[in-house]
């Protein structure tokens, strides 16, 4: 597959560990301590697991998994809504996959699906606007859920649902924005971070410039990576040179795909359809200031939350939940107390067991092999 | 939200709700082209173009340039690597043929 | 096709019921007439053999037949409820009678004889079902089984989804054959016969409702010819199993738990169509785990794992058979990949169903 394969060759792999071995010979701090780079988004979580990573890194580097998965910092509250929502007569509510198996305070969505409300999973919002197309009688709710990545695709559904005329189409709208995040990350004292890998598909939408503050502020390299296991590999040699040569950048390994300002329809149509929340709430992290959008009042026809009663509670993680923990990095999954215990794929406590980018599911599905260094001729 | 793939497009599907075809390794998807659509670059000059796909929607035109870039200085990174292997062996070797001394 | 039938005279067969309405209706489930023509015109007109033809309530075999081929009868069941009902490659019909004979065909039996229990919706058309009897007939003659026996219902609208059937088969497995998934060994070497994950993602694009379009067909096909084959090239075979619900990460995992082994594959080696790796790659989904219905994993001693290629090779069947790894004494009750990358990683069972990603 062209610009795929060629990010998946073993060679140049066994070339970058090369590499970013050099790198961590140039670095004193290593002598006394691994260094600690976070991947924010659960789509390098999923690719760093899925290709073995972790086990390919000298032990000087520790890859730290971040929150960057929306499926898993849904709060329970916010699930029971879309339970609420599905299963109010006469709507259809549809879905992206991974959200139907978070588990809410009572049920998740897979769960109400077989109690008999009419849920669908859809690849696209577009197929949800369709939904609603053929079945005039019905209201459609789309949850939309992610980062800066699948705001435009919601926002410009939104937009073609005005253009069309078409009213039983709604947004129960759940989108968070990942600058606040890091941010919260960065000035969080607990967390002591050497580096960044940047969430490329985010980035795609937003460009480079909204990161500077990590590098201005809070002095650490954060490189924008693709998710072909070359590209986290040379993203992590990146950080590791920067940190080797004093520096603290914001650069741009997926170059390819995110321009450096990002995507000006993109943007204009997020701005067009959704502002800021004031406060919005993380699974796990509590709540973060300006890290959720709603939709504006031009467009409030669309808007699930005032078209229809939810309960809007906020529940609190099960006590045994250590999510939050695992989510700021300050935990590994295999040190949470309930962890393959209480909590497993098949009963999931907390959503970082049931998204399969949550670090918990990744590292129960993929890991705990022993760490086996790997040589040059591997 | 990341899950995004590089796919060609075949076909404009629809120029007023900006629908094109896309191809990811044979299999095909009508996907939005809004956000590759510009002033400078009309619907009809994306068939043709490589873009990322994402939740049914073209997000980002693949910068062919920059991909070869990227890839060159991955070789690049190969060719050193290689040499200093080689230089190891090298060395490895002069020790144990035993012409010590300064290496 | 041995002799089991009961060879004293039978009266002459009473006259066949013929159907002549477009659909389907509760009365032909209630036992009378109707559900006499139903059965008659639909079904025993498809299957048509002389078992069946008996018309009695059930089929009946001479011991000393099945005694002759070999020491052990074998006997599988499967329900098949697949949505949607007909798609590129196969149908629910080929479905039923492929997987059940595979079932038996895995365990080294020769399948012979199979019953067809439909459960059908109401307002159901009657061409669909002459259409899936059609089919089952033919992968039955494919198979070299005969659809002995069968019982039909009709429920109401909504009381299950347009059609359900369960197919019981019988075989007879050969004496000395003895395979089992707990007989895997260090050294062994996992085979396939052939490209992974095809009626798996055949089945997600005909939904409709993911709106992509790809020249990919199920892989539906009658193995017992192709089982036998590799039987008698590499008779040490450890051990088979169809890659069904849950593929071949599935299988591969069942064996090493049974064998308490640890095996471990390349993914280099894992073949697969570049159409099922782009379903794949768009929705998020591994193909390891994605259903196959003509596919085998096969574990087989070192030493005759040449001619088991071979033998596989020279299939219709098994064409681009291939070797995609091997047992180890490593790791025991895992399933390990080796990643293109050079990596490894864990391949776990499933849990639950897989679900498109997003991220």
């Amino acid at each position: 597959m062209k610009y795929v394969d060629e990010f998946r060759d073993p060679a140049k792999a066994r070339a970058l560990i090369g590499e970013i071995n050099v790198q961590v010979a140039r670095i004193e701090t290593c002598k006394s301590r691994p260094l600690a780079i976070m991947e924010v988004c659960g789509g390098h979580t999923h690719a760093i697991f899925k290709y073995g990573i972790e086990q390919m890194l000298p032990d000087a580097v520790e890859l730290v998994h971040g929150p960057g998965c929306p499926v898993c910092v849904l709060p329970m509250g916010r699930v029971d809504d879309c339970v609420a929502l599905a299963e109010t007569p006469g709507v259809i509510f549809t879905t992206f996959g991974d959200a139907m198996r978070v588990p809410g305070s009572k049920k998740s969505l897979m769960q109400a699906k077989a109690d008999g409300a009419d849920i669908r999973m859809v690849y696209s919002p577009l197929d949800a606007l369709a939904i609603a197309r053929s079945n005039p009688d019905k209201e459609v709710i789309f949850f939309g859920l992610g980062f800066e990545t699948t705001m435009p695709s919601t926002a410009l559904t939104i937009l073609q649902a005005e253009a069309e005329g078409i009213r039983n189409f709604s947004l129960f709208c759940n989108h968070i924005t990942i600058i606040p995040t890091m941010e919260a990350i960065c000035s969080s004292p607990d967390l002591k971070l050497d580096g960044f890998l940047g969430p490329g598909h985010v980035s795609m939408v937003i460009g480079e410039a909204p990161y500077r503050f990590i590098a201005e502020r809070y002095k650490r390299p954060l490189v924008i990576s693709g998710f072909e296991p070359l590209d986290v590999l040379h993203s992590i040699a990146m950080v590791l040179k920067q940190i080797a040569e004093g520096r603290a950048e914001i650069e741009n390994q997926y170059s390819r795909i995110v321009p450096k300002n990002g995507n000006e329809q993109a943007q204009a149509a997020i701005s067009r359809v959704f502002e800021l929340r004031e406060f919005f709430e993380w699974r796990g992290l509590g709540s973060i200031d300006h890290s959720g959008v709603r939709i504006r009042d031009a467009y409030a026809h669309y808007d699930a939350e005032r078209k229809f009663a939810v309960p809007a509670l906020k529940i609190a993680d099960p006590a045994a939940c250590q999510c939050g923990d695992v989510l700021k990095g300050l935990l590994k999954p295999q040190d949470c107390k309930v962890f393959g215990r209480a909590c497993t794929p098949e009963t999931p406590l907390g959503a970082l067991m049931v998204s399969s980018e949550g670090a918990c599911a990744a590292y129960y599905q993929y890991g705990d092999l022993d760490r086996e260094p790997v040589g040059e001729d591997a | 939200m990341c899950l995004g793939i590089p796919g060609q497009i075949v076909e404009i599907r629809d120029t007023v709700r900006q629908l094109g075809l896309v191809d990811v390794a044979g299999v095909r998807r009508e996907v939005n082209l809004a956000c590759v659509v510009g002033d400078d670059h009309r619907i009809a000059d994306c068939i043709g173009d490589w873009v990322l796909v994402h939740v049914g929607f073209a997000m980002s035109r693949i910068d062919e340039e920059e991909a070869r870039a990227t890839l060159k200085i991955l070789e690049d990174i190969g060719e050193v690597q290689e040499s200093l292997a080689a230089m190891r062996a090298g060395d490895e070797a002069m020790q144990t043929n035993g012409t010590g001394g300064a290496s | 096709m041995s002799e089991a039938l009961d060879k004293r005279t039978s009266p002459a067969p009473r006259p066949r019921g013929k159907l002549n309405v477009p659909k389907v209706t509760l009365a032909h489930g209630g036992g009378g007439k109707a559900m006499r023509d139903l059965v008659d015109d639909v079904f025993v007109r498809a299957f048509d053999n002389p078992l069946l033809a008996t018309l009695e309530d059930q089929a009946r075999f001479r011991l000393a037949d099945l005694s002759a081929q070999g020491d052990r009868l074998a006997m599988t069941t499967d329900s098949y409820v697949v949505d949607p009902l007909f798609f590129p490659g196969g149908d629910i019909g080929k479905l039923a009678v492929c997987g059940t004979v595979n079932d038996l065909a895995v365990g080294g039996a020769v399948p012979l004889y199979l019953s067809c229990s439909v459960i059908i919706e109401e307002g159901i058309e009657v061409e669909t079902l002459r259409r899936i009897a059609r089919s089952m007939a033919e992968a039955a003659a494919e198979a070299n089984v005969m659809i002995v026996t069968g019982d039909t219902k009709v429920v109401h609208h909504g009381q299950c989804d347009k059609i359900f059937i369960n197919t019981s088969g019988v075989g007879v497995i050969r004496e000395g054959i003895d395979l089992g998934a707990g007989n895997a060994r260090p050294g062994d070497i996992v085979l396939v016969n052939g490209v992974l994950g095809d009626h798996g993602a055949t089945i997600l694009k005909s939904r409709g409702d993911l709106a992509l379009d790809a020249a990919i067909e199920s892989d539906c096909a009658p193995l017992g010819d192709l089982i036998s084959t590799l039987l008698a090239a590499a008779p040490g075979t450890r051990f088979i199993r169809d890659a069904t619900r849950g593929g071949v990460a599935s299988v591969l995992n069942e064996i090493a738990i049974a064998s308490d082994a640890g095996i471990e594959i390349d993914e280099t080696a894992t073949p697969i169509r570049e159409e099922v790796k782009g379903v794949c790659e768009i929705l998020g989904l591994d193909p390891m785990y994605l259903a196959n219905e003509g596919k085998i994993v096969c574990i087989v001693p070192e030493d005759q794992s040449a001619n088991a290629l071979a033998a596989l090779r020279a299939h219709p069947y098994g064409r681009e058979a291939c070797a995609i790894g091997r047992v180890t004494g490593q790791r025991r009750g895992r399933v390990v990949m080796n990643t293109v990358l050079g990596g490894k990683r864990i391949v776990d069972m499933l849990v639950g169903e897989q679900l498109p990603r997003i991220c």
